[in-house]
């Protein structure tokens, strides 16, 4: 066994975009004299982007499936956000701004799912047609004006801070400190057991030392993270939202037979209804669950921005398709996961931010958006030599 | 013809050509008189269309070693093209025509007829259309779309094309394959027209009676060589003759011994099996099937392509091909309806594509993955995937199968073709079925790989498994079944028990029934 020798080529091509994002991210930090490793910049980073993250990961579904894209996905958060607001308004109890835009997402996405998987519309003129249909709906909704979020109640839930009493005091977080050192210390125990239990039962473990020292580089990161939400605010409600999201989207597509299931049918859709499982039904959850997260988003959004018009969300779907394919998914189908998409968000995030930072104009972000997203295809289907359907 | 030209339109001298590991064509040479129809006849799998590609030029000059003399030159065509503008034409077997465009559109594809600026003149399109199209008795417009037209008309087409292209030697590439015995006598009677006119022709046919009717003379391709040149100026060539020079090969030791110990007991059977093709639903591709499977059994279905094996397999696990499917299906004694391939798994049921890439395998993924694939119930608790258990079985099938791999993390794209059979094969023992549906499981593999997989075969029925094998290669059947069906065009037209059947009788067996058709067809 040679396995556990360091290869620096395959250690290149496993961990490209989380190299490319460190140097984006010390680029960056150069460029702006540190302001982007601010505590404030720090924490605003995954809050800025939480409708990407959490978009990304449902979009990571359709792309699944054969690189299929929900281009509906701003509109549905629009809908959403337009529901919310409109409801709070008219002075419902926020539970019910959070049910019925929820609600609408479920029926927005069991429809688009059930023609896309049963009635075989494309998706892309499927969700296209969606993309103007809950648009329009949206700005029905907001009668064209701009509605204020205002609900303190609806905005806790969302875009607070946690605050332990007896730790956390008017300009230090210590909560944060100390929840980010458990969870970084219970993350490589957690490891340590696992791999001891590997080894008791005789299962291979030659990945044992790799996946170890992969665990402490993130239990570290989590730490660093800890002490710049230490020094802001301490930890957002919405880092929580974020996280869960992302936790079981991650679960699901690599540990479950659910999960396993999209890539069989973007791998190969024939070889899967032979083995006995329905392509139909993957379809449709990958669209179901699109449209739920957008709906989610526009909860989130809404709050976020603390108000709501009939441009909101416009061409957010772009932003998800691009992490995405930024983070390593196959356009063709069939391969992608859902830490590379939240690596391929977040250097998005820091890109973005970055830029801001630093006063380069809006039209130049464009430039370099587009610029990275093509490198990053590029290179995917170049490295893999994946021809597509030629 | 003029004083100067040869007695021979084409010869093909010394045809080599390698693909990585495998002598596709050995020295082979392929001599056609002018104004002539030659028959190629091989199994398949013998080099046929490798050296029809060569001729076209859809394998490139230089990509093989050997000489062409085309109608006196030396000949180094590049593309399709190059082989076309001197007049040679290869009609394929899948149809290469439009559906959303008209048969004139169609037939001027690639070489329009262009006016002032580059537009197209319809106006000599569709007149040039019209004529070429009565030559081969199409009575259609030529303004109808490709789509609107059956199969047999499609094929007209495409000799209405290759006839628009001024062709002096027309390639058929088992022209007759998709066609009914009328469609198929009508073509070849129009063959022979055209030979009066002196249109060279060569047809590559697995239908030996119709080499029989049409060619003067037929040449005999096996195992990338050519074996021999037959003269059939009479039309009356016994097919028996053909047939010795086509599976003419030894059969010692390409099989593994194997006990037979085939018991009574009925774990499948399937009667009145009817099934409609599931666009064309007017063409029925099973007509009244009935066949039982014993435990421990190795059953063959044997027959040309197109004869209805492959269709009536998908169509009994889980309707996974088909239409109007109608008929009664038995697993161990107990009538099954089963809904779906799902269905078809849970009662015990495998079907092993013969297409492993596209049917198959998911190639992008790992071994791992492709072999528990059709049972993922077992390697997992309340939807939660054990990766280690996972693992672990997929070892167990790789080294059971002695699957040739680095690991079971390797993507299954990288492999061999045998291996690559070889997880197609793990995977649906994995899913432990009692009856195994094998569609040419030895397709496209090499030798040795071949007897690995026979071997498996007999691990199978040794475990009291019942096998159903559909193969194109007789002497594969003859060697591992017990017993062994033959079919043709939808039909079961005979049973042999594997002591009394022979390569010429299941031969037999399927022309005679052909002739029969052809004789009702008259």
């Amino acid at each position: 066994m040679n396995t556990s020798t360091f290869d620096a080529k395959t250690f290149i091509k496993k961990y490209t975009m989380i190299i490319a994002l460190v140097v984006v991210f010390v680029f960056f930090t150069v460029l702006t004299g540190g302001k982007l490793t601010k505590a404030q910049n720090v924490s605003n980073l995954l809050l800025q982007n939480a409708y990407v993250l959490i978009m990304a990961c449902g979009m990571l579904l359709c792309i699944l499936t054969g690189g299929n894209v929900d281009l509906s996905i701003g509109s549905t958060l629009c809908l959403s956000a337009a529901l919310a607001a409109k409801s709070l308004e008219r002075g419902l109890h926020p539970f019910l701004a959070i049910l019925i835009p929820m609600l609408v997402a479920v029926v927005i996405g069991a429809w688009q799912g059930w023609l896309i998987g049963y009635i075989h519309i494309p998706p892309f003129i499927c969700t296209l047609a969606g993309m103007f249909l809950f648009r329009g709906f949206a700005r029905v909704v907001l009668n064209s004006k701009t509605i204020p979020v205002m609900n303190d109640d609806f905005l806790k839930l969302f875009t607070s801070y946690i605050k332990i009493g007896g730790l956390d005091e008017k300009h230090s977080f210590k909560s944060a400190i100390v929840v980010g050192v458990l969870v970084a210390v219970g993350l490589i125990i957690f490891k340590i057991v696992s791999n001891a239990a590997k080894s008791k039962k005789g299962y291979d473990t030659s990945n044992n030392k790799s996946e170890l020292i992969k665990t402490a580089v993130i239990g570290v990161l989590i730490i660093v993270y800890s002490t710049k939400l230490y020094a802001y605010k301490g930890i957002p409600v919405m880092l929580l939202w974020i996280l869960a999201v992302v936790l079981v989207f991650h679960f699901v597509t690599s540990s479950t037979v659910f999960g396993r299931y999209f890539y069989a049918v973007g791998g190969n859709e024939k070889a899967t209804k032979l083995s006995g499982i329905d392509p139909r039904k993957v379809y449709f959850w990958a669209y179901f669950w699109m449209s739920v997260l957008a709906g989610f988003s526009g909860l989130l959004v809404a709050s976020r921005i603390g108000s709501v018009d009939g441009n909101m969300g416009t061409s957010y779907e772009m932003d998800a398709i691009a992490s995405c394919f930024i983070g390593g998914a196959s356009a063709y189908g069939g391969s992608g996961n859902v830490p590379g998409v939240m690596v391929g968000a977040i250097l998005l995030g820091v890109i973005n931010q970055g830029m801001s930072i630093y006063g380069l104009s809006d039209q130049w972000q464009y430039v370099v958006k587009g610029a990275v997203l093509l490198v990053a295809v590029v290179f995917d289907v170049v490295s893999n030599h994946k021809t597509g359907k030629s | 013809m003029a004083g100067k030209s040869t007695e021979f339109i084409l010869e093909m001298k010394g045809i080599t050509k390698l693909y990585p590991g495998v002598k596709a064509l050995d020295n082979v040479n392929l001599k056609v008189k002018r104004g002539e129809i030659h028959a190629l006849v091989g199994e398949n799998g013998a080099g046929k269309s490798t050296l029809m590609n060569v001729l076209s030029g859809t394998i490139r000059f230089g990509m093989y070693t050997g000489n062409i003399l085309y109608d006196g030159d030396y000949c180094e065509f590049r593309t399709i093209h190059d082989s076309e503008k001197k007049g040679i034409v290869i009609i394929h077997q899948e149809l290469a025509l439009i559906p959303e465009l008209t048969i004139a559109e169609n037939m001027f594809l690639g070489n329009e007829r262009s006016g002032k600026l580059g537009k197209i003149n319809w106006d000599e399109t569709y007149k040039l259309a019209a004529k070429q199209m009565k030559r081969v008795g199409l009575k259609e417009s030529p303004s109808v779309l490709v789509k609107d037209i059956g199969t047999g008309k499609q094929q007209l087409v495409e000799i209405a094309k290759a006839l628009s292209k001024d062709v002096k030697l027309l390639i058929l590439d088992e022209p007759t394959s998709s066609l009914n015995e009328e469609d198929s006598k009508m073509l070849l009677d129009m063959l022979l027209a055209f030979k009066e006119e002196g249109l060279t022709s060569i047809i590559i046919t697995h239908k030996l009676n119709e080499v029989s009717y049409v060619a003067d003379r037929i040449t005999v391709i096996r195992d990338g060589a050519t074996i021999e040149t037959i003269d059939n100026e009479d039309h009356n060539i016994d097919e028996d003759r053909i047939i010795q020079g086509m599976v003419g090969r030894e059969l010692t030791d390409r099989f593994p011994a194997r006990e037979h110990h085939v018991s009574n007991e009925v774990v499948f059977e399937a009667q009145d099996w009817n099934v409609y093709h599931p666009i064309y639903t007017e063409k029925q591709v099973d007509k009244n099937v009935n066949f039982k499977v014993h435990k421990g059994e190795v059953v063959g279905f044997s027959g040309l392509q197109g004869a209805g094996r492959t269709e009536l397999a998908m169509s009994l696990f889980g309707k996974s091909f088909g239409s109007n499917i109608t008929g009664h299906e038995f697993i161990n004694g107990r009538e099954v309806f089963l809904k779906n391939e799902h269905d078809a798994i849970e009662h015990g049921l495998a079907y092993v594509t013969e297409d492993r890439k596209t049917n198959g395998l998911v190639l992008s993924d790992t071994i791992a993955r492709n072999t528990t694939m059709a049972k993922m119930s077992k390697i997992a608790s309340k939807g939660i995937i054990d990766y280690q258990k996972e693992k672990q079985y997929a070892i167990e099938f790789a080294n059971a199968m002695k699957t040739k791999t680095p690991s079971v993390e390797q993507q299954v794209g990288n492999l061999s073709g045998g291996n690559q059979q070889k997880v197609l094969l793990s995977k649906w023992m994995f899913a432990e079925p009692e009856i195994l549906i094998l569609d040419e499981p030895t397709r496209g593999i090499d030798v040795g790989a071949k007897y690995e997989i026979y071997c498996i075969i007999n691990e199978m029925v040794a475990q009291g498994k019942a096998v159903v094998m559909i193969s194109s290669e007789l002497p594969e059947l003859l060697g591992m079944c017990d017993r062994i069906y033959v079919m043709d065009e939808g039909e079961v037209v005979g049973e042999f028990e594997a002591a009394e059947a022979t390569q010429e009788k299941i031969m037999k067996a399927i022309l005679s029934h052909n002739n029969d058709n052809l004789k009702e067809a008259n």
